[in-house]
């Protein structure tokens, strides 16, 4: 039994040390997904977390500006003004009604402030026997990953 | 072509339920003709999947633009090469070519053992044609690619219709790697099915002994190799296609085909338990079990678009099924397992904490936790929205934080482990086998500090990894330093004789080594500096010790796209040292373009050029430039990995039987590690597998 007991406590170390890094990485890298309707409804610290949000680029909302790119999403009849601050150039997926998933947070302003866009083309539909039109495989791309 | 194979299909899915039904009576009535006839059912099953497989691959190289497969995944300017890999770029064909693969492995196991195994095969046959059944339904009644291509008419009629061209093929998809790399990575998804028919088998029919893992030993290695394969052509992929520098994001369908690759790892390893000293017949029966599920969550997870993902096709209710399917699975394989627990008790306990045994038992602790973290990562927000209601999702940082300690663990057993004896270890042997290594891992990570390697895991991941080539290489020469004395035949050929007597062996310490190459590439991954810059012809850049020129932009067409192409000469230490061309590639038809990345490699480090776009404030092209050190060591250990298995794939060439009886007058014989104990060597031992 006391082969058994070393055993327990060498398994119990490496496992709670790496539930300890896990929580640290979860801490550190958590991000909410909200829809655009519920941004107004987040107050305090669900406010200020890290947060997606996906929606639709509305037409001619896309305007270049020195070091950002300003846009609107909208989603479920509300819109959302974003900033996209990253440095990399845009995805060229990204365009008038394209899907787009923007990362960042809220500035206090109401204002979103992407540091990562990512955007689905939507505009290639198959039609699919049945009537009803899917949109066929369609690519994303991002302006940047992390890992490793 | 596309009636004949719906036709094909459709009485595939006849066969395979005949193998089925049918097999479970024959296993009921032991009836021989029974049981011949549903195993021939097996194999027409298999043999109607190639058919209609073909039959979609010509409807691709005839253009044939009726059906709605082709049109959305092919175009008439595509090329060959592309037009086989077009079948797997899409929902329907990627399930019907994961029949096909199935389907290869299910005939070659039918065919090699039809006259073998009389007793458990009718069990295994039941088990794969009940995969072949899930998968066929959803070939034949959920996702076919066989459907016409047609347009609403008035009243709900459906109007046939035919298209001149199609849409073509995605142009991420248009790669080298990406012909290759799917099939890989099906072929180890689908090869874990053939390990857990087998045990799921001999569980149901209570079979004697470790016979099945004898039997699926190549089977399992083999969908190991092209998962491993599978795994770094995608990462391969991603790093010279997706231009974003890197070659791991932990994107959730990476980290599917990670998955399976973890347990089947475990297994590999902990088989080697129960042939020795029949332990953990409980843990391998659940590991096979849970390998294979994992398989199908991975497909799962790529197909149902349950987690946002690159790869993830168009959220269909295709995840249902697989749900349903993988309830099933595990409602099987625990009422398999607790029918027939008895049979499965272990016939040893576990002697000392420094044995072989016991770093076996980490090894498996440790890939499990791994594949745990991995897990609940990548379902995270799946969970997280039903326990708190809000979808929360995690990070790169969760998933290194946890793997790279997990990952250095394992690295530092793949060193100590094969030299550990059996049962319990003493400490001279301890002394005599780790001096050497030892010394020489602590001088590598000198020598990586001096290099400029300065980062606590990178440093330690190379000190690990100069120690387990030391242990490595130590076991080859202490190998082939016996069979020179008796040969008198070089080292190089003592060593190679020495690995072809004993493949089993010898192929994983190679695949081990490998291991150390790819770790090595890991290690550079803390020192990667990444530099972006607006450029217009005649500007410079300057990334570590290289000068970027951009001389000029030109655009070529070719058949398929156009390619914008940046001239960029490369100075290091302003000596003129090569030309790179990064291109954005811009597709014919509707689709978003492409980069190719130009990459100067060299083992040191990866020059690794993007042309990233137009910058939004100026408009001028854009270029991102990364300094990767130490990336090529990855692909070079891949192809090491693999080697090692194909070695471990053949069989001996000379009876070990005689390098046994060596081994038991000379105390410095191969494996000298096992005699620092006397022992009786056992019939498994005898065969050499070690």
């Amino acid at each position: 039994m006391k082969k058994r007991a070393k055993f327990g406590v060498g398994i119990g170390v490496i496992v709670v040390s790496l539930v300890f890094l896990a929580w640290l990485g979860y801490g550190e890298s958590k991000t909410y997904y909200h829809t655009i309707a519920e941004l107004p409804n987040l107050h305090g610290a669900a406010a200020a977390h890290r947060m997606r949000v996906g929606g639709t680029v509305e037409p001619g909302t896309i305007r270049r500006l020195s070091g950002r790119v300003d846009f609107v999403l909208e989603g479920e009849g509300k819109t959302l003004p974003v900033s996209y601050t990253g440095s990399d150039p845009l995805p060229d997926t990204f365009v008038d009604k394209s899907q787009a998933l923007v990362e960042g947070s809220l500035a206090p302003d109401g204002r979103f402030v992407a540091e990562r866009v990512q955007a689905k083309c939507a505009s290639k539909y198959e039609a699919a026997p049945g009537g009803k039109l899917a949109p066929a495989s369609a690519a994303a791309s991002s302006t940047q990953n992390s890992g490793m | 072509m596309d009636l004949f194979g719906s036709f094909a299909l459709i009485l595939a899915f006849i066969c395979a339920v005949y193998a089925f039904v049918g097999g479970i009576f024959a296993i009921r009535t032991r009836h021989p003709l029974l049981v011949k006839s549903t195993r021939q059912a097996g194999i027409a099953t298999c043999v109607l999947i190639f058919l209609g497989t073909f039959s979609l691959e010509y409807l691709f190289f005839s253009d044939d633009f009726s059906v709605a497969y082709v049109v959305a995944h092919s175009n008439r300017d595509l090329s060959t090469f592309y037009k086989v890999a077009a079948l797997w770029s899409g929902q329907e064909g990627s399930l019907l070519f994961w029949s096909f693969l199935l389907a290869i492995y299910i005939f070659s196991t039918l065919m090699v053992y039809r006259n073998k195994n009389g007793e458990l095969m009718p069990y295994v046959g039941v088990v794969l044609a009940g995969v072949q059944i899930f998968f066929l339904t959803l070939n034949n009644f959920v996702a076919s690619p066989f459907k016409a291509l047609a347009t609403p008419g008035a009243h709900g009629a459906m109007n046939l219709v035919a298209r001149a061209d199609g849409n073509g093929l995605n142009g991420l998809l248009q790669y080298p790697e990406m012909v290759i790399h799917p099939p890989n990575l099906y072929s180890g998804y689908t090869g874990f099915t053939i390990p857990f028919a087998f045990a799921l088998g001999a569980l149901l029919a209570r079979y004697p002994g470790e016979k099945w893992i004898h039997l699926t030993r190549k089977w399992t290695m083999i969908a190991w190799g092209f998962q491993s394969a599978g795994i770094l052509l995608g990462a391969h992929w991603a790093y010279a296609v997706l231009g974003w520098g890197g070659y791991w994001a932990w994107d959730p369908v990476e980290n599917a085909s990670l998955l399976p690759w973890l347990t089947g790892t475990a297994f590999l390893h902990s088989v080697m338990m129960q042939e020795k000293r029949g332990m953990m017949k409980v843990w391998n029966v659940w590991l096979v079990f849970i390998t294979f599920l994992l398989c199908i969550t991975g497909t799962f997870l790529t197909r149902s678009g349950i987690v946002a993902s690159v790869h993830a096709f168009a959220q269909s209710s295709i995840g249902n099924w697989f749900l349903g399917f993988i309830c099933v699975i595990l409602v099987v394989c625990l009422v398999a397992y607790f029918k027939n627990r008895d049979y499965l008790a272990s016939e040893n306990q576990l002697d000392s904490m420094v044995s072989r045994e016991s770093s076996f038992l980490f090894n498996n602790l440790i890939l499990l936790v791994s594949c745990i973290a991995v897990l609940s990562g990548t379902l995270f927000p799946v969970f997280s929205e039903w326990l708190s209601g809000s979808r929360i999702s995690v990070g790169a940082p969760f998933f290194n934080k946890v793997n790279i300690p997990i990952g250095l663990l394992l690295l530092f057993l793949t060193g100590v482990g094969p030299l550990l004896a059996w049962r319990k270890t003493s400490a001279e042997s301890l002394k005599r086998n780790f001096a050497w290594p030892l010394a020489f891992g602590l001088a590598g990570g000198v020598a990586a500090f001096a290099l400029g390697y300065r980062q606590f895991y990178s440093l330690i991941c190379l000190t690990l990894c100069a120690f387990v080539a030391a242990t490595i290489t130590s076991e080859f020469y202490r190998g082939a330093k016996v069979i020179r004395a008796r040969s008198g035949a070089s080292f190089l050929a003592s060593g190679i004789d020495l690995t072809l007597r004993n493949t089993r062996r010898y192929g994983g310490y190679i695949v081990h080594m490998g291991m150390v190459l790819i770790f090595i590439g890991l290690a550079g991954v803390a020192f990667n500096r990444d530099v972006q810059k607006d450029m217009q012809p005649g500007s410079t850049m300057q990334i570590g010790s290289y000068t970027l020129l951009l001389q000029s932009m030109d655009s070529k067409p070719e058949k398929n796209y156009t390619a914008d192409r940046m001239n960029v000469e490369v100075l290091r230490n302003n000596k003129q040292l090569m030309m790179l061309y990064p291109e954005r590639r811009r597709f014919n038809v509707d689709q978003p373009s492409g980069t190719m990345v130009a990459i100067y490699s060299t083992l040191k480090e990866d020059l690794y050029v993007v042309y990233a776009g137009e910058s939004p404030d100026t408009q001028m092209p854009v270029i991102h430039a990364y300094l990767n050190p130490l990336v090529k060591w990855i692909w070079f250990g891949g192809a090491v990995v693999v080697l090692g298995t194909l070695v471990a794939l053949l069989p001996n060439r000379k009876s070990v039987l005689v390098l046994s009886a060596v081994a038991q007058t000379s105390p410095q014989a191969i494996g000298g590690q096992q005699l620092a104990q006397p022992f009786q060597p056992t019939p498994a031992m005898r065969e050499g597998h070690d």
